[in-house]
């Protein structure tokens, strides 16, 4: 299996140790091992993030950017040098380009009321995708609602992969905004993000990049991409949860009104008129999430720290035995088969309804997602209401894939 | 240690693979949705209520094999039925699946609604099998908005 080449060997995962990072994964479920494979709903935490987090709090807690006294000034820069890290993890150009929020979701809805409400109106287009996750379709039909914009949805093809020639096809003068995920959470595929940048730019359209699935598996580089924005959540990477980021290019950024309004974001304020800070800190009204922030930067050093080129051929690794051990089963269908993919499994078992199979598993000690997975349009796609999505990450094994395919013999036979 | 069989019992593994009174009803003079947002799940009911009496009740829609084993028994428990007793059998149907209420030797044993009461230990699944339920207690009450487990 491994490609070996003359330069070095391919870098591997100490899964050993990587488990013992994880205090969850030694947790018994109903006397079971946890077979945990629903990290793309939400990734469970290392020992190190955990630290951290308590760290915060024992050690170093005060409000940020206010206090003159020394824990204030220490919370403060830990707080900034997650900035930093963040920074370094999506390649942006400098560090006021970041801006800390609770997630994924909030991210697009700041773009949306800020930038979207400033710059889109009737008579203008955004383009969307089948496979988006409902927090990049929700906030831009609320939008539309009141702005009387045109959405646009670039659909998809039998194996999920955006139809490039249809997105093309939808590109004109009318478009102000692309708004398009790196990787579906639902089944998976990697959309040729910098392809879809380069076209959109072409059109003179902004680019808003979900990153929300991409960033706990592949490097992102936000100038490579060529993206105005790209957002991710902290919970998915290995990071506490209600902690993510948004980059935002500066010039953007510096010309987009302030979102939320409060403490925090403001230099000066009168009843007549307030001035606002400078980005980042303009879009980051109230106290923040700061220990679960601070946490959030330790939880990308983590992902770093293993590279990703190691995780990309675990990730791989792990997709194929999938795969093939799934495929020994007849009745089992895999729902999107994208060429670029991320070791996630969305499919569907025979007749026998997703949640059914899901609650069998459960019995068996593995946690698996059934449903929707918040992204109803690309099941309407495939005209099924609901899959089963096994997701893997840094911490599963050959063994969890066996656990699975031996749990699905055992729903066949209890539906047979 | 719940055991599976308690929950898919053969009964309910049969009602979802072969559901009765399944599809549309022609002369039905009640109809409602249900929503499931949790799955996706959708069902639709319907009923000819005939002076107090249901007098017939199909379903239409996909779901897991507790709501569609829920709500074939159920059309076939309530068929015929006086509307008050349907009212009172849902209300005690629900008590069954929270746990509030043994399955013992009376109607509800006898109609094959007690083999739902394994759901107790299934929390996430209660919807399920209550979603039937809920959708034809709206047709009877001539709700036209859609129903939702949420």
């Amino acid at each position: 299996m491994n490609v070996a080449t003359e330069h070095r060997p391919a870098p591997r995962l100490d899964l050993e140790r990587i488990q013992a990072d994880f205090p969850i994964l030694s947790e018994q479920i109903y006397g079971k091992r946890l077979v945990f494979l629903d990290s793309a709903a939400s990734a469970q935490k290392p020992r190190q993030v955990i630290d951290a987090e308590r760290m915060v709090y024992e050690r170093e807690y005060a409000n940020i950017h206010r206090g003159v006294y020394y824990l204030s000034q220490r919370a403060t820069d830990a707080f900034e040098a997650a900035r930093e890290t963040t920074r370094a993890f999506l390649n942006a150009r400098d560090v006021r380009e970041i801006v800390f929020l609770r997630g994924a979701t909030e991210g697009v809805n700041l773009v949306a009321y800020s930038w979207g409400l400033d710059n889109l109106k009737a008579g203008d287009a955004i383009v969307l995708s089948t496979i988006e996750h409902h927090s990049n379709i929700v906030p831009w039909q609320l939008l539309r609602d009141r702005l009387g914009f045109e959405i646009r949805v670039a659909p998809v093809d039998e194996e999920g992969q955006i139809d490039m020639a249809a997105y093309r096809g939808l590109l004109d003068e009318r478009v102000k905004l692309v708004a398009m995920t790196h990787c579906a959470n639902s089944i998976g595929t990697v959309t040729p993000i910098r392809e879809i940048a380069r076209l959109a730019k072409e059109q003179g359209a902004v680019v808003l990049v979900d990153g929300a699935q991409a960033a706990p598996h592949l490097p992102i580089d936000v100038q490579e991409i060529g993206c105005d924005f790209y957002v991710f959540s902290g919970h998915k990477t290995y990071g506490p949860s209600g902690a993510g980021a948004l980059y935002g290019r500066g010039e953007l950024l510096d010309a987009m009104p302030p979102w939320q309004g409060g403490g925090e974001m403001i230099t000066r304020v009168t009843f007549e008129k307030s001035r606002f800070h400078e980005v980042p800190h303009k879009f980051e009204a109230g106290t923040p999430n700061i220990a679960g922030t601070i946490a959030l930067g330790v939880a990308l050093d983590y992902i770093t720290g293993l590279g990703h080129e190691a995780i990309l051929a675990h990730e791989h690794d792990l997709l194929d035995y999938a795969m093939a051990r799934l495929g020994e089963i007849n009745s089992l269908r895999v729902i999107g088969t994208a060429r670029e993919k991320a070791a996630i499994v969305s499919f569907t078992l025979g007749d026998i309804h997703p949640h059914d199979v899901g609650t069998i598993l459960d019995r068996e000690g593995i946690a698996v997602r059934v449903g929707h997975h918040c992204a109803q349009p690309t099941m309407d796609r495939f005209d099924l209401p609901a899959t089963v999505r096994a997701s893997f990450g840094i911490y599963n094994t050959r063994e969890d894939v066996d656990a699975l395919h031996d749990g699905l013999r055992k729903t066949l036979e209890i539906f047979a | 240690m719940f055991d599976l069989q308690d929950l898919y019992q053969e009964i309910i593994i049969d009602h979802s693979k072969r559901p009765r009174n399944f599809g549309p009803l022609e002369g039905a003079n009640r109809h409602a949705e249900g929503d499931n947002p949790l799955c996706g799940d959708q069902i639709k009911v319907h009923l000819i209520v005939d002076g107090d009496t249901v007098r017939d009740v199909r379903f239409e829609g996909r779901g897991c094999a507790i709501s569609t084993a829920s709500a074939s028994v159920m059309t076939d428990t309530i068929k015929g039925k006086p509307v008050a007793e349907v009212k009172a059998l849902f209300e005690q149907f629900h008590r069954l699946v929270m746990g509030e209420e043994e399955p013992g030797s009376d109607v509800l044993e006898v109609d094959r609604l007690g083999a739902f009461a394994g759901v107790r230990d299934y929390p996430m699944r209660v919807k399920c099998a209550t979603l039937c339920w809920h959708t034809m207690n709206a047709a009877l009450e001539g709700q036209d908005d859609p129903i939702s487990t949420e």
